[in-house]
Protein backbone atom coordinates (compact mmCIF):
# COMPACT_ATOMS: atom_id res chain seq x y z
CA UNK A 1 0.00 0.00 0.00
CA UNK A 2 1.39 3.47 -0.72
CA UNK A 3 1.38 6.11 1.81
CA UNK A 4 -2.39 7.74 2.19
CA UNK A 5 -2.80 11.41 0.68
CA UNK A 6 -3.23 13.55 3.39
CA UNK A 7 -5.96 16.13 3.72
CA UNK A 8 -4.84 18.76 6.08
CA UNK A 9 -7.16 21.74 7.59
CA UNK A 10 -5.27 25.12 8.32
CA UNK A 11 -6.23 27.13 11.16
CA UNK A 12 -4.78 30.74 10.74
CA UNK A 13 -4.84 32.07 14.26
CA UNK A 14 -4.34 35.87 15.10
CA UNK A 15 -5.28 36.90 18.44
CA UNK A 16 -6.51 33.85 19.59
CA UNK A 17 -9.21 33.05 16.90
CA UNK A 18 -9.02 31.24 13.68
CA UNK A 19 -9.26 34.03 10.66
CA UNK A 20 -9.66 33.61 7.19
CA UNK A 21 -8.56 35.89 4.36
CA UNK A 22 -8.33 36.51 0.71
CA UNK A 23 -4.66 36.49 -0.49
CA UNK A 24 -3.33 36.87 2.69
CA UNK A 25 -5.30 40.08 3.23
CA UNK A 26 -9.49 41.04 4.62
CA UNK A 27 -9.34 38.79 7.68
CA UNK A 28 -12.49 37.73 9.16
CA UNK A 29 -13.31 35.46 11.92
CA UNK A 30 -13.73 31.94 11.49
CA UNK A 31 -13.87 29.98 14.89
CA UNK A 32 -12.76 29.01 17.85
CA UNK A 33 -9.49 27.15 17.32
CA UNK A 34 -9.54 24.23 19.60
CA UNK A 35 -13.47 23.36 18.50
CA UNK A 36 -12.12 23.89 14.81
CA UNK A 37 -9.13 21.02 15.27
CA UNK A 38 -11.86 18.87 17.33
CA UNK A 39 -14.04 19.43 14.58
CA UNK A 40 -11.50 17.88 12.09
CA UNK A 41 -10.49 15.54 13.69
CA UNK A 42 -13.55 13.72 14.16
CA UNK A 43 -13.97 14.13 10.29
CA UNK A 44 -11.01 12.40 9.69
CA UNK A 45 -8.29 14.80 8.97
CA UNK A 46 -4.83 13.76 8.67
CA UNK A 47 -3.23 16.42 10.41
CA UNK A 48 -3.78 19.82 11.84
CA UNK A 49 -1.62 22.79 10.83
CA UNK A 50 -1.88 25.81 13.21
CA UNK A 51 -0.22 29.01 12.17
CA UNK A 52 -0.05 32.23 14.28
CA UNK A 53 -0.54 34.32 11.29
CA UNK A 54 0.35 37.17 13.62
CA UNK A 55 3.21 35.78 14.99
CA UNK A 56 5.66 37.46 12.60
CA UNK A 57 4.66 40.73 11.78
CA UNK A 58 4.32 41.47 15.41
CA UNK A 59 7.74 39.39 16.91
CA UNK A 60 5.58 37.72 18.86
CA UNK A 61 5.99 34.61 20.44
CA UNK A 62 3.45 31.64 18.91
CA UNK A 63 0.84 31.59 22.13
CA UNK A 64 2.13 28.46 23.94
CA UNK A 65 -0.92 28.16 25.83
CA UNK A 66 -2.85 27.56 22.99
CA UNK A 67 -1.12 25.27 20.86
CA UNK A 68 -1.15 23.55 24.13
CA UNK A 69 -4.96 23.28 24.16
CA UNK A 70 -5.38 22.37 20.59
CA UNK A 71 -2.37 19.58 20.87
CA UNK A 72 -3.76 17.98 24.36
CA UNK A 73 -7.24 17.34 22.05
CA UNK A 74 -5.37 15.61 19.07
CA UNK A 75 -4.57 12.08 18.49
CA UNK A 76 -3.26 13.09 15.02
CA UNK A 77 -0.22 14.76 13.78
CA UNK A 78 -0.03 18.65 14.49
CA UNK A 79 2.05 21.32 12.92
CA UNK A 80 2.98 24.93 14.38
CA UNK A 81 4.04 27.31 12.64
CA UNK A 82 4.13 31.16 12.94
CA UNK A 83 7.16 33.85 14.56
CA UNK A 84 9.51 30.50 14.91
CA UNK A 85 13.60 31.54 14.90
CA UNK A 86 16.09 30.22 17.08
CA UNK A 87 16.37 26.28 18.73
CA UNK A 88 15.02 27.82 21.75
CA UNK A 89 11.62 29.06 19.97
CA UNK A 90 11.45 25.48 18.07
CA UNK A 91 11.70 23.85 21.42
CA UNK A 92 9.36 25.76 23.04
CA UNK A 93 6.73 25.22 20.29
CA UNK A 94 7.64 21.46 20.37
CA UNK A 95 7.54 21.16 24.19
CA UNK A 96 3.72 22.94 24.05
CA UNK A 97 3.01 19.20 21.81
CA UNK A 98 3.54 20.37 17.95
CA UNK A 99 4.71 17.11 16.65
CA UNK A 100 6.08 19.52 13.80
CA UNK A 101 7.08 23.11 13.48
CA UNK A 102 6.90 25.09 10.26
CA UNK A 103 9.56 27.89 9.86
CA UNK A 104 9.33 30.58 6.57
CA UNK A 105 11.55 34.07 7.13
CA UNK A 106 13.87 32.02 9.69
CA UNK A 107 14.96 29.40 6.80
CA UNK A 108 14.74 32.45 4.06
CA UNK A 109 16.95 34.95 6.34
CA UNK A 110 19.68 32.12 7.09
CA UNK A 111 19.15 29.02 5.36
CA UNK A 112 21.85 27.50 7.13
CA UNK A 113 19.24 27.36 9.97
CA UNK A 114 17.39 24.27 8.37
CA UNK A 115 20.54 22.44 8.73
CA UNK A 116 20.84 23.27 12.81
CA UNK A 117 17.25 22.56 13.20
CA UNK A 118 16.95 19.45 11.38
CA UNK A 119 20.65 18.19 13.05
CA UNK A 120 19.00 18.80 16.42
CA UNK A 121 15.35 17.81 16.11
CA UNK A 122 15.02 15.80 13.07
CA UNK A 123 14.60 16.07 9.39
CA UNK A 124 10.75 14.93 10.38
CA UNK A 125 9.72 17.90 12.63
CA UNK A 126 11.08 20.72 10.35
CA UNK A 127 8.31 22.12 7.70
CA UNK A 128 9.56 24.66 5.56
CA UNK A 129 6.91 26.91 4.67
CA UNK A 130 7.29 28.59 0.78
CA UNK A 131 4.70 31.17 0.33
CA UNK A 132 5.28 31.81 -3.68
CA UNK A 133 4.05 34.28 -5.94
CA UNK A 134 4.07 34.65 -10.26
CA UNK A 135 6.40 37.01 -11.27
CA UNK A 136 4.60 40.14 -12.73
CA UNK A 137 7.07 39.75 -15.94
CA UNK A 138 5.10 36.09 -15.82
CA UNK A 139 8.21 34.09 -15.81
CA UNK A 140 8.29 31.75 -12.85
CA UNK A 141 7.46 32.42 -9.06
CA UNK A 142 9.06 34.37 -6.33
CA UNK A 143 9.01 33.43 -2.48
CA UNK A 144 7.71 36.22 -0.25
CA UNK A 145 7.40 36.35 3.66
CA UNK A 146 5.88 38.03 6.81
CA UNK A 147 2.39 37.09 5.50
CA UNK A 148 3.22 38.02 1.67
CA UNK A 149 4.76 41.75 3.23
CA UNK A 150 7.96 40.92 2.26
CA UNK A 151 9.34 39.80 -1.43
CA UNK A 152 12.91 37.65 -1.72
CA UNK A 153 14.66 37.71 -4.96
CA UNK A 154 13.88 33.94 -5.10
CA UNK A 155 13.02 31.51 -7.19
CA UNK A 156 10.57 29.39 -5.44
CA UNK A 157 11.43 25.68 -6.95
CA UNK A 158 15.28 26.52 -6.70
CA UNK A 159 14.95 27.80 -2.78
CA UNK A 160 12.14 24.76 -2.55
CA UNK A 161 15.40 22.62 -3.87
CA UNK A 162 17.89 24.42 -1.64
CA UNK A 163 15.69 24.14 1.19
CA UNK A 164 14.54 20.07 0.99
CA UNK A 165 18.69 19.38 0.46
CA UNK A 166 19.37 21.35 3.67
CA UNK A 167 17.22 18.72 5.69
CA UNK A 168 13.53 20.18 5.69
CA UNK A 169 11.40 17.15 6.48
CA UNK A 170 8.64 18.41 4.09
CA UNK A 171 7.53 21.68 2.54
CA UNK A 172 4.72 23.60 2.68
CA UNK A 173 3.99 25.39 -0.46
CA UNK A 174 1.77 28.41 -1.14
CA UNK A 175 0.33 30.14 -3.79
CA UNK A 176 -0.62 33.86 -2.78
CA UNK A 177 -2.16 34.41 -5.83
CA UNK A 178 -4.49 32.08 -5.07
CA UNK A 179 -4.60 32.18 -1.46
CA UNK A 180 -8.76 32.43 -0.28
CA UNK A 181 -9.86 32.58 -3.85
CA UNK A 182 -11.25 29.18 -4.30
CA UNK A 183 -9.89 29.26 -7.81
CA UNK A 184 -8.00 25.71 -7.55
CA UNK A 185 -4.66 24.68 -6.19
CA UNK A 186 -1.86 26.30 -8.50
CA UNK A 187 -1.10 23.06 -10.42
CA UNK A 188 1.85 24.57 -12.30
CA UNK A 189 3.61 25.58 -9.05
CA UNK A 190 3.11 23.14 -6.98
CA UNK A 191 3.97 20.00 -10.18
CA UNK A 192 7.06 21.74 -10.68
CA UNK A 193 8.10 21.52 -6.94
CA UNK A 194 6.79 17.91 -6.33
CA UNK A 195 8.79 17.30 -9.07
CA UNK A 196 12.06 18.87 -8.08
CA UNK A 197 11.97 17.67 -4.76
CA UNK A 198 12.36 14.15 -2.68
CA UNK A 199 10.45 14.85 0.14
CA UNK A 200 6.71 15.60 1.06
CA UNK A 201 5.20 18.58 -0.87
CA UNK A 202 1.69 20.07 0.99
CA UNK A 203 0.45 21.82 -1.26
CA UNK A 204 -2.12 25.21 -0.15
CA UNK A 205 -4.15 28.05 -1.70
CA UNK A 206 -7.05 27.92 -3.69
CA UNK A 207 -8.93 24.66 -2.85
CA UNK A 208 -12.30 25.03 -4.21
CA UNK A 209 -14.22 22.03 -5.14
CA UNK A 210 -13.99 18.21 -4.79
CA UNK A 211 -11.72 18.05 -7.91
CA UNK A 212 -9.19 20.82 -6.79
CA UNK A 213 -8.09 18.07 -4.18
CA UNK A 214 -7.71 15.43 -7.04
CA UNK A 215 -5.95 17.78 -9.08
CA UNK A 216 -3.30 18.75 -6.83
CA UNK A 217 -2.71 15.27 -5.54
CA UNK A 218 -2.51 13.15 -8.60
CA UNK A 219 -2.00 15.44 -11.51
CA UNK A 220 0.44 18.20 -9.72
CA UNK A 221 1.63 15.00 -7.66
CA UNK A 222 1.56 16.70 -4.23
CA UNK A 223 1.61 14.19 -1.03
CA UNK A 224 -1.05 16.84 0.83
CA UNK A 225 -3.69 19.26 0.48
CA UNK A 226 -3.87 21.54 2.56
CA UNK A 227 -7.10 23.88 2.87
CA UNK A 228 -9.12 26.54 5.29
CA UNK A 229 -11.91 28.60 4.68
CA UNK A 230 -13.54 25.65 2.80
CA UNK A 231 -13.89 23.70 6.05
CA UNK A 232 -14.42 26.70 8.13
CA UNK A 233 -17.78 27.05 6.47
CA UNK A 234 -18.52 24.08 6.10
CA UNK A 235 -19.11 24.29 2.61
CA UNK A 236 -17.17 21.24 2.45
CA UNK A 237 -16.55 18.63 4.88
CA UNK A 238 -13.07 16.82 5.11
CA UNK A 239 -14.87 13.83 4.65
CA UNK A 240 -16.52 14.19 1.56
CA UNK A 241 -13.37 15.75 0.03
CA UNK A 242 -12.14 11.97 1.55
CA UNK A 243 -14.76 9.80 0.03
CA UNK A 244 -15.12 12.24 -3.24
CA UNK A 245 -11.08 11.06 -3.37
CA UNK A 246 -11.39 7.58 -2.43
CA UNK A 247 -14.30 7.01 -5.19
CA UNK A 248 -11.72 8.47 -7.73
CA UNK A 249 -8.92 6.12 -7.19
CA UNK A 250 -6.75 8.04 -4.49
CA UNK A 251 -5.57 6.17 -1.60
CA UNK A 252 -6.53 8.04 1.45
CA UNK A 253 -7.36 6.82 4.92
CA UNK A 254 -11.21 6.46 5.43
CA UNK B 1 -1.40 3.14 37.28
CA UNK B 2 2.18 5.33 36.90
CA UNK B 3 4.68 4.75 33.90
CA UNK B 4 8.09 6.02 33.29
CA UNK B 5 8.88 7.57 30.32
CA UNK B 6 12.65 6.83 29.41
CA UNK B 7 13.76 10.54 28.82
CA UNK B 8 17.03 10.67 25.88
CA UNK B 9 17.19 14.31 26.37
CA UNK B 10 15.33 15.57 23.24
CA UNK B 11 11.96 15.49 21.60
CA UNK B 12 8.63 15.90 22.21
CA UNK B 13 6.98 13.73 24.87
CA UNK B 14 3.90 15.61 25.15
CA UNK B 15 1.76 14.00 22.70
CA UNK B 16 2.79 10.52 24.46
CA UNK B 17 1.97 11.50 27.41
CA UNK B 18 -1.08 13.31 27.18
CA UNK B 19 -2.18 10.10 24.89
CA UNK B 20 -1.52 7.78 28.32
CA UNK B 21 -3.47 10.80 30.21
CA UNK B 22 -5.99 10.07 28.54
CA UNK B 23 -6.42 6.76 29.59
CA UNK B 24 -5.89 7.40 32.74
CA UNK B 25 -2.11 6.87 33.40
CA UNK B 26 0.13 8.58 35.35
CA UNK B 27 3.26 9.72 33.38
CA UNK B 28 6.91 11.10 34.85
CA UNK B 29 10.69 11.11 32.81
CA UNK B 30 13.07 9.27 33.58
CA UNK B 31 16.43 10.22 33.47
CA UNK B 32 18.98 7.46 33.90
CA UNK B 33 17.55 4.36 36.35
CA UNK B 34 16.01 6.55 39.10
CA UNK B 35 12.62 5.32 39.86
CA UNK B 36 12.22 2.59 37.32
CA UNK B 37 11.89 -0.68 39.21
CA UNK B 38 9.01 1.14 40.94
CA UNK B 39 7.12 1.99 37.91
CA UNK B 40 4.21 -0.35 36.75
CA UNK B 41 5.84 0.06 33.16
CA UNK B 42 8.52 1.51 31.31
CA UNK B 43 8.07 3.26 27.67
CA UNK B 44 11.20 3.90 25.70
CA UNK B 45 9.22 7.10 23.65
CA UNK B 46 9.92 7.61 19.93
CA UNK B 47 11.74 11.05 19.55
CA UNK B 48 15.89 11.67 18.65
CA UNK B 49 18.17 10.06 17.11
CA UNK B 50 19.86 6.06 17.83
CA UNK B 51 23.08 7.22 19.07
CA UNK B 52 22.01 9.99 21.50
CA UNK B 53 19.36 7.85 22.86
CA UNK B 54 21.61 5.01 23.25
CA UNK B 55 24.47 6.45 24.94
CA UNK B 56 22.60 7.92 28.00
CA UNK B 57 20.12 4.38 28.59
CA UNK B 58 20.54 2.35 31.28
CA UNK B 59 20.71 -0.69 29.48
CA UNK B 60 21.15 -2.90 32.47
CA UNK B 61 18.84 -2.27 34.50
CA UNK B 62 16.27 -1.76 31.45
CA UNK B 63 17.21 -5.24 30.49
CA UNK B 64 16.83 -6.62 33.99
CA UNK B 65 13.35 -5.07 34.66
CA UNK B 66 12.05 -5.98 30.98
CA UNK B 67 13.41 -9.52 31.39
CA UNK B 68 11.88 -9.79 34.75
CA UNK B 69 8.37 -9.43 34.08
CA UNK B 70 8.30 -5.61 33.94
CA UNK B 71 5.42 -4.05 31.14
CA UNK B 72 7.79 -2.38 28.22
CA UNK B 73 6.97 -0.35 25.56
CA UNK B 74 8.81 0.87 22.97
CA UNK B 75 7.86 3.19 20.38
CA UNK B 76 9.24 4.12 17.16
CA UNK B 77 13.02 4.47 18.15
CA UNK B 78 12.13 3.27 21.63
CA UNK B 79 11.41 0.31 19.49
CA UNK B 80 14.72 0.16 17.57
CA UNK B 81 16.08 0.09 20.91
CA UNK B 82 14.91 -3.26 21.70
CA UNK B 83 17.07 -4.31 18.80
CA UNK B 84 20.92 -5.06 19.10
CA UNK B 85 22.23 -2.15 16.73
CA UNK B 86 21.07 0.33 14.29
CA UNK B 87 22.52 1.42 11.23
CA UNK B 88 21.97 4.87 12.05
CA UNK B 89 24.62 5.69 14.49
CA UNK B 90 26.83 4.21 16.78
CA UNK B 91 25.54 2.53 20.64
CA UNK B 92 24.02 -0.46 21.59
CA UNK B 93 20.49 -1.44 21.79
CA UNK B 94 19.06 -3.53 24.23
CA UNK B 95 19.02 -7.01 22.75
CA UNK B 96 15.96 -7.65 23.61
CA UNK B 97 14.91 -9.38 19.97
CA UNK B 98 17.49 -10.02 17.58
CA UNK B 99 18.32 -7.97 14.55
CA UNK B 100 18.86 -3.97 13.73
CA UNK B 101 16.96 -0.92 13.07
CA UNK B 102 17.91 -0.43 8.90
CA UNK B 103 17.62 2.32 6.76
CA UNK B 104 14.37 2.59 4.79
CA UNK B 105 15.41 1.59 1.10
CA UNK B 106 16.76 4.44 -1.56
CA UNK B 107 13.52 3.82 -3.70
CA UNK B 108 10.61 5.32 -1.52
CA UNK B 109 10.97 8.32 -0.24
CA UNK B 110 12.52 8.79 3.36
CA UNK B 111 11.51 9.71 6.15
CA UNK B 112 7.91 7.90 5.47
CA UNK B 113 6.19 10.41 6.88
CA UNK B 114 2.39 10.19 7.04
CA UNK B 115 -0.23 7.34 7.11
CA UNK B 116 -0.17 3.71 6.07
CA UNK B 117 -1.61 0.35 6.80
CA UNK B 118 -0.74 -2.74 8.53
CA UNK B 119 -0.94 -5.76 8.02
CA UNK B 120 -2.04 -7.94 11.38
CA UNK B 121 0.46 -11.60 11.33
CA UNK B 122 -0.85 -12.71 14.45
CA UNK B 123 -4.03 -12.26 16.61
CA UNK B 124 -2.38 -11.55 20.30
CA UNK B 125 -3.79 -9.39 22.73
CA UNK B 126 -1.70 -6.07 21.84
CA UNK B 127 -3.97 -6.76 18.02
CA UNK B 128 -7.34 -7.17 20.07
CA UNK B 129 -10.21 -5.39 18.42
CA UNK B 130 -8.27 -4.33 15.13
CA UNK B 131 -9.20 -4.64 11.88
CA UNK B 132 -6.77 -6.81 9.11
CA UNK B 133 -5.94 -3.31 7.94
CA UNK B 134 -5.90 -0.36 9.64
CA UNK B 135 -4.27 2.85 9.09
CA UNK B 136 -1.72 4.07 11.49
CA UNK B 137 0.90 7.61 11.44
CA UNK B 138 4.73 6.59 10.71
CA UNK B 139 7.45 9.12 10.79
CA UNK B 140 10.68 7.39 10.71
CA UNK B 141 13.37 6.82 8.65
CA UNK B 142 14.70 3.02 9.46
CA UNK B 143 13.18 0.20 10.58
CA UNK B 144 13.24 -2.63 12.75
CA UNK B 145 15.19 -5.85 10.78
CA UNK B 146 14.21 -8.67 12.54
CA UNK B 147 12.38 -11.82 11.85
CA UNK B 148 10.57 -14.39 14.15
CA UNK B 149 7.23 -15.33 16.19
CA UNK B 150 6.88 -11.99 17.58
CA UNK B 151 6.82 -9.97 14.81
CA UNK B 152 2.89 -9.28 15.30
CA UNK B 153 1.91 -6.94 12.50
CA UNK B 154 3.63 -5.30 9.11
CA UNK B 155 3.87 -2.78 6.98
CA UNK B 156 5.19 -2.00 3.36
CA UNK B 157 6.71 0.29 2.78
CA UNK B 158 9.69 0.20 0.13
CA UNK B 159 10.26 -3.28 2.36
CA UNK B 160 8.02 -4.96 4.22
CA UNK B 161 9.07 -4.42 7.79
CA UNK B 162 7.57 -5.55 11.36
CA UNK B 163 5.07 -2.51 12.07
CA UNK B 164 4.56 -4.37 15.84
CA UNK B 165 6.45 -6.22 17.59
CA UNK B 166 5.50 -8.23 21.24
CA UNK B 167 6.69 -11.53 23.57
CA UNK B 168 5.27 -12.01 27.09
CA UNK B 169 5.65 -8.14 28.56
CA UNK B 170 7.76 -6.30 25.79
CA UNK B 171 6.07 -5.13 23.29
CA UNK B 172 6.91 -1.94 20.36
CA UNK B 173 5.30 0.16 17.89
CA UNK B 174 7.52 1.48 14.86
CA UNK B 175 4.32 3.73 14.18
CA UNK B 176 3.41 6.43 16.77
CA UNK B 177 -0.29 4.70 18.48
CA UNK B 178 -0.26 8.50 20.27
CA UNK B 179 -1.00 10.08 16.64
CA UNK B 180 -2.48 7.25 15.07
CA UNK B 181 -6.31 8.27 15.62
CA UNK B 182 -9.27 5.60 16.39
CA UNK B 183 -6.30 2.95 15.23
CA UNK B 184 -3.80 4.18 17.81
CA UNK B 185 -6.25 4.69 20.49
CA UNK B 186 -6.83 0.85 20.22
CA UNK B 187 -3.54 -0.31 20.24
CA UNK B 188 -2.98 2.03 23.15
CA UNK B 189 -5.60 0.55 25.30
CA UNK B 190 -4.40 -3.14 24.17
CA UNK B 191 -1.19 -2.38 25.84
CA UNK B 192 -2.44 -0.94 28.66
CA UNK B 193 -4.73 -3.57 29.50
CA UNK B 194 -1.38 -5.70 29.60
CA UNK B 195 0.46 -3.06 32.33
CA UNK B 196 -2.85 -3.61 34.12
Amino acid sequence: MPLAKRIIPCLDVKDGRVVQGVRFSGLRDAGDPVELSKRYRDEGADEIVFLDITATNAKRKTLAGLVRKVASSLDIPFTVGGGIRTASDLRAVLLSGADKVSINTAALSAPGRIRDLADIYGSQCIVVAIDAKRNLEGRGYEVYSHAGGKRWERDAVEWARKAAALGAGELLVTSIDRDGTRLGYDIDLLKEIASSVGIPVIASGGAGSLEDFFDVLTVAGCDAALAASIFHYGELSVRQVKEHLAARGVVVRP
Amino acid sequence: MRFAIIDYGVGNLFSLRTALQREGVETFLAKGKRGLSDADALVLPGVGGFHAAAKGLPHEELRELAKSGKPTIGICLGMQLFLERSEEGLGEGLGLFPGAAKRLPPEVKVPQIGWNTIRLKRETEFTQGLPRESWVYYVHSYYPDTKGDWVLATTRYGAEFPAIIGQKNIVGTQFHPEKSGPAGAQILRNILRMAR
